[in-house]
């Protein structure tokens, strides 16, 4: 079978990161609109209408393509925002809208026939009968695969859905719950990634002093704590420590993050379509860093050559990193 | 004259999330079949495809013993769908011609439709959008997720053509995973998870390093710590349209929180009576109904008198 050339499809927070990864070779980037319709609502980052009109002008001249996620859930009763965003994102002509709740991929499909539609990773197809469901009823072109999947398992996916698209996440933060399906945020503090596009809120953590060193919590629950002189690292539900059991330790996940640099052989042999890195709400520099990375590694495993020696410890959380749920042992 | 009681909301014991032992499950649904006032039951396996195979040759006899109850019966299909096993039993499931089959994955409704179906909580329905293509492929029962503030579920139940649910009773399903927690807790892997699940009836607590009682881990599943409880709710959401509430089994006299919640629909207790009812019916819980009030789901806000 012949290879395809993943596309490398990269986060942009703004303008600015925008351009940065399209100038380290990103063959597509994903934005969001700056409210509430996207799963990195987070303040000061996103697109104005005017901005993603000129982020796409800019990257169709550099070869570029851009997909605006609308990957939150609408709300009952205000449809309105949510279709205002497909709406606009058509166009603007963006080259495609990533979609997770049925009934806003319906409503694109209908009044957007020629618009191409990507299915968010927040919808969680993880088998081929749901990845049929969304490209035989709706015309859904891509599907991002949640983070539960074997690189085996996305190899026999893939053999069963083409032309369907898939897109596998990389690099970059881990949800180690199915997307879309992990109501874990808004138990603590009320806000979801699936209501408010947010998950374990900034405006809800705080770091505590106390005489051995930092406690960091999270709507006032102690999600992970720091002896003095270690670095307090941000307290996201799912990667803080926890008693059970009679004992304490990282239940669900350490503090760590996606790399995958070392599957991509392998990855590439599972017939994916495109990679993903995770990171709308990184720098520039981040997204400079990974992109041209990731460039490198697609481009000599195509090439036939051994990876080459990439170092993005520097830039991973508290430097750990881990292959996710592509290896079965991490299950 | 119109029968009152033909508009009072029914109850819908969900299908028993946790690893409980085989026979032990089998005697639960016979107690539930003889005993329990509720309307419909849910059975099957929701959370993880390893302990499929045990519960399996007693769904006959559980179903029909249901059936001869007079309650409908409801085969609940898994969550999290990943491997040709998993999909193939899904399969099999959704070609069952007898008996409503609750989809708990998009997959699941897709091989049900255009036949009649229901919807479990676990599948996203945020939006009358949403509602209404899932009624447009057949689904005639939708069981709300639990995020869900009341404002919404009413703004559901003015277009709504299929029966709403809502859940109101026992530890909310809140997160499913690719990865075992109840096996990590002993260092062990899923492949090799011994069934260590099967130790914690009601799930396995978890606390914050404050020792915080915050969730519970049910294999893949991580749920509330706290106990979902609406027993004073339930007036005003009938109000807003509700017909149905859910009753998530847990390890308490299932017999007698279907009884009281039977009784607080019928306004026969007050909701204070009812709370403590329920109160001395689960000894070891705290309760919660923050997501119904708009607020965090561990909140318990307390009813206006």
């Amino acid at each position: 079978m012949e290879l395809i050339r993943p596309e490398l499809v990269c986060p942009a927070g703004t303008p600015a990161a925008l351009k940065s990864a399209v100038e380290a070779g990103a063959d597509c980037v994903y934005v969001g609109f700056r409210d509430e319709t996207n799963a990195r609502n987070f303040p000061g980052l996103n697109f104005s209408r005017k901005e993603l009109g000129e982020g796409i002008a800019f990257a169709h001249d550099h070869g570029a393509k851009v997909l605006v996620a609308i990957n939150t859930f609408p709300r009952a009763g205000q449809p309105e925002i949510w279709h205002a965003a497909v709406d606009d994102a058509a166009r603007l002509g963006a080259d495609a809208v990533i979609l997770a709740d049925v009934g806003l991929i319906a409503y694109a499909a209908a009044k957007h026939p020629n618009l191409r539609l990507h299915l968010s990773v927040q919808a969680a197809a993880s088998n081929v009968e749901a990845i049929r469901f969304y490209a035989q009823r709706f015309g859904v072109s891509r599907v991002v695969l949640p983070r539960v999947l074997t690189v085996q398992e996305i190899a026999a996916v893939n053999a069963q859905i083409r032309p369907v698209e898939t897109e596998v996440f990389v690099f970059g933060g881990l949800c180690v719950m199915a997307e879309g399906r992990c109501a874990l945020s808004s138990y603590a503090t009320g806000q979801s990634p699936n209501m408010n596009g947010v998950c374990s809120p900034a405006a809800h953590v705080r770091y505590v002093d106390t005489a051995s060193g930092t406690k960091s919590q999270l709507a006032g629950f102690t999600i992970n704590q720091f002896n003095n002189g270690e670095p307090a690292g941000y307290p996201t539900l799912c990667k803080g420590r926890f008693n059970a059991n009679g004992k304490t330790s990282y239940l669900f996940e350490e503090p760590t993050s996606l790399n995958t640099l070392a599957m991509l052989p392998e990855l590439i042999n599972a017939g994916v379509t495109a990679f993903k890195i995770e990171g709308r709400q990184r720098g520039r520099a981040y997204v400079a860093a990974v992109v041209q990375a990731f460039r490198a590694g697609v481009d000599a495993v195509l090439a036939g050559r051994p990876l080459p020696d990439m170092d993005l410890d520097r830039i991973t959380e508290g430097g750990r990193q881990t292959t996710g749920a592509y290896e079965r042992a991490w299950r | 004259m119109t029968d009152i009681s033909v508009s009072l909301p029914k109850l819908t014991l969900g299908p028993v999330l946790f690893n409980w032992k085989p026979e032990h499950l089998r005697d639960f649904y016979f107690r539930m079949a003889d005993e329990a006032d509720v309307d419909s039951v849910c059975v099957g396996e929701v959370v993880c495809s390893k302990r499929s195979p045990f519960f399996a040759p007693h769904i006959p006899e559980v179903v029909a013993r249901l059936a001869a109850a007079g309650k409908e019966v409801v085969l609940s299909s898994l969550a999290l769908i990943m491997t040709e096993r998993e999909l193939r039993e899904a399969r099999e499931l959704a070609g069952t011609e007898d008996f409503l089959v609750e989809a708990n994955d998009i997959s699941v409704a897709s091989m049900l439709a255009p036949k009649k179906f229901t919807v479990g909580p676990l599948v996203n329905v945020y939006n009358e959008g949403t509602l209404a293509y899932l009624e447009s492929i057949g689904a005639s029962r939708v069981c709300l997720p639990a995020e869900l503030p009341e404002g919404v579920i009413a703004t559901l139940a003015k277009t709504a053509k299929a029966e709403l649910e809502v859940q109101a009773f026992g530890r909310l399903p809140l997160a499913i995973s690719a990865r075992c927690y109840h096996a990590r807790s002993r260092n062990l892997a899923k492949d090799g998870c011994q069934y260590v699940c099967a130790e914690d009836a009601d799930g396995m607590d978890v606390d914050t390093l404050d020792d915080e009682p915050f969730l519970a881990v049910n294999g893949t599943q991580t749920m509330s710590y706290h106990y979902l409880s609406l027993i004073n709710e339930l007036s005003s959401l009938r109000t807003a349209g509700i017909g149905r509430f859910r009753l998530w089994p847990q390890a308490v006299d299932m017999v007698a929180v279907a009884a009281l919640f039977r009784r607080a629909i019928a306004g026969t207790v007050s909701p204070a009576e009812a709370g403590a009812e329920l109160e001395r019916l689960c000894p070891r819980a705290e309760f919660a109904n923050g997501y119904i009030h708009g607020r965090e789901g561990h909140r318990y806000v307390e009813a206006e008198e």
